[in-house]
């Protein structure tokens, strides 16, 4: 008769998703009763159309690239562990996350480095580990559709991997990513809170 | 023997009891006073149960006053302060980080689609399905609700259905009678009658409650009534006080049945699915109905889908193009009692109606509007934003930019165009392209 209530029970994995994403209970509840919500046909899993109704996606210039860190490997679905796992990159840094940590575990997922990761696979189309001028062109082509020229356009890919670029190997490395946005204040620009 | 005359017994003594407390009253419009009590018992009720939760829980996580209030800590400033980091304005890698954002958080929660799902209540009113973090508080609270599961599935529900195939079945006999008759004032009144009779009996199969409100804007013959939607139960709401012409496409089955026994009593508008691809055949049949200024206002849900009660969403300009006078009627349900949202994609017709007829009640509040016309030089899509607006905050509702239909379509490129425009002058129109 429609008892909708979710309780831990009903999400699979649910341990070792809360061990991997560092998301209390409760936001994991959240995230799963609106994993359900986007699940139109409650297939149990997510595809590219289930992400693309959101209209709020849909019109940001980035979309399709969000849409596609979803389905890494060329995978056409994802399951509520790899959502979570995406979303945990935007999980505010807490405190208890920046004290000591145990090498032998994995670094967080909502980490500095990941969260760089996270942004430079959005400009890495063929995941290659490097940024060349022909993938910045075609990202740069997808924020600014037809508004700007072609050679305006070649100009600021130009510029930005030049500047980037320090082996001088015309693309840019996830390191040299990750220098040119050391003074960069990550942890605000890349964190979602989620309220109780 | 014994056995098959007890239950018959049992069976007439009910019978009698729902014919004499509310068939009876149903048909001359007046109330016995039931529902009230039992409406006060309720609201006692839940306010104790409120108070218990409040009490049990830790002041820490009693913090939300506002059910819409989002679950994400939401920057809205606009692009530009978003995307200025420490350098002035040209593209920078880092520029990507304001659009993940923004991305991911339409992912965990959107404008358009918290609005398909039933509203989340700020405190609890004891039914299962509206608990989503609520937690066991003490065992009276428990014993108060296992009461409530048998009141509301052993007594309320068999009555209400009970009422309800009354109702449906009066509504096909009596319109069947009625358009037996030749065509005349009388046969008009006659229709009226059994149309309020079925619908308050109806209404009392969902323990309806409903206020309305400046009834001397309610509709009149020739004009269309606008009005925001929630469910099905809309229009069974609105008929109760007036009646109607409604249009719709032809269903088959029961809403068939029903649909063509109500046509013969008085000229509803019905179309065929294909027709209602030909948006001129529609609009045409529509300007024929409300020229007769005989026949009964045309009532029109332009929303063209179910949305949750939180909000109106973009209203389509068709019905806005037929011309004539708009009554604007807003209808707002109270959630406390009783979840009215059709979720069409979660639930059919039949379940949805089964958690209606299992709820508390469905309380809700119609405000009827004074009539609005087309102004001069203003098109179809400017008035109907106005009477969206209009609509909106009558009902104390918020208002979206968004069509309704975007949970099944995908949204158009405009959009996004606009927010490429957006960025692309930031980083070029202010022409500092060092090469």
């Amino acid at each position: 008769m429609g008892s909708r209530s979710s309780h831990a029970a009903g999400i699979p994995d649910v341990d070792s998703i809360r061990r991997d994403t560092g998301f209390s209970q409760a936001c994991l509840l959240r995230l799963h009763h609106r994993f359900r919500t986007l699940d139109r046909n409650n297939k149990g899993y997510l595809s590219r159309i289930d992400l693309q109704q959101i209209g709020a996606l849909a019109v940001n210039p980035l979309g399709d690239r969000i849409i596609d860190s979803f389905f890494p490997d060329g995978s056409h679905r994802v399951d509520f562990s790899g959502f979570a796992r995406v979303l945990a990159h935007f999980r505010p840094i807490e405190e208890e996350d920046t004290g000591i940590r145990d090498p032998k575990q994995p670094e967080p997922l909502n980490s500095r480095m990941n969260k760089l990761r996270f942004a430079f696979r959005l400009y890495d189309l063929d995941g290659d580990g490097r940024i060349s001028r022909q993938e910045m062109l075609q990202v740069l082509r997808l924020m600014v559709g037809v508004q700007v020229t072609e050679e305006q356009l070649e100009s600021i890919a130009d510029r930005t991997v030049q500047e980037a670029d320090e082996d001088g190997d015309g693309a840019v490395s996830f390191l040299e990513f990750a220098k040119s946005l050391e003074k960069m204040n990550i942890e605000q620009k890349m964190s979602i809170r989620i309220l109780k | 023997m014994e056995g098959a005359d007890l239950a018959g017994k049992i069976l007439s003594t009910w019978l009698t009891l729902v014919l004499g407390l509310i068939l009876l009253p149903s048909a001359f419009g007046v109330s016995l006073g039931i529902s009230e009590i039992y409406m006060k018992i309720l609201v006692k009720t839940l306010e104790w149960a409120t108070i218990r939760i409040e009490k049990g829980a830790p002041k820490e996580s009693v913090l939300k006053n506002s059910a819409s209030v989002g679950i994400i800590q939401r920057d809205e400033s606009p692009m530009e302060k978003g995307l200025s980091g420490l350098r002035g304005r040209d593209f920078e890698l880092s520029d990507v980080f304001y659009f993940s954002k923004k991305g991911l958080e339409a992912i965990v929660e959107d404008e358009v689609t918290q609005r398909f799902s039933s509203e989340e209540l700020v405190s609890w009113n004891l039914l299962t399905r509206t608990n989503i973090n609520f937690q066991y508080i003490s065992p009276r609270l428990t014993m108060v609700w296992v009461l409530g599961v048998i009141v509301r599935y052993c007594v309320l529900l068999p009555l209400r259905v009970t009422l309800a195939f009354i109702g449906i079945g009066l509504l096909v006999i009596g319109t069947t009678l009625v358009g037996q008759l030749p065509d005349s004032s009388f046969k008009n009144r006659l229709s009226e009658l059994v149309h309020l009779t079925c619908c308050r009996i109806c209404v009392r199969s969902l323990s309806g409650t409903i206020h309305y409100h400046n009834k001397q804007y309610r509709p009149q013959k020739g004009g269309i009534c606008v009005a925001n939607h929630t469910s099905p139960i809309d229009v069974l709401i609105l008929t109760t006080d007036g009646c109607y012409a409604m249009v719709g496409q032809v269903h088959g089955g029961l809403m068939g049945i029903i649909q063509r026994a109500m046509v013969k009593a008085c000229p509803h508008v019905w179309f065929e699915r294909s027709e209602m691809k030909d948006r001129h055949l529609v609009t045409k049949r529509l300007k024929e109905h409300i020229a007769d200024k005989k026949k009964l206002p045309i009532l029109i849900f332009p929303e063209g889908t179910c949305i949750n009660n939180t909000s109106v969403m973009m209203f389509k300009k068709g019905s806005f193009e037929i011309g004539g006078t708009i009554h604007p009627v807003a209808i707002k349900y109270n959630p406390q009692f009783g979840d009215a949202f059709w979720n069409s994609s979660k639930y059919n017709m039949v379940s949805y109606l089964l958690r209606i007829m299992t709820s508390w009640a469905i309380v809700c509040d119609v405000w009827y509007m004074p009539p609005m016309t087309r102004e001069e030089g203003e098109d179809a899509v400017q008035f109907a934003n106005r009477v969206k607006s209009a609509i909106a905050i009558q009902g104390g509702l918020t208002e979206l930019p968004w069509d309704g239909g975007l949970k099944r379509a995908k949204v158009k490129d405009t959009f996004k165009e606009e927010q490429q425009k957006n960025y692309s002058k930031m980083i070029v129109g202010n022409g500092s392209l060092n090469s």
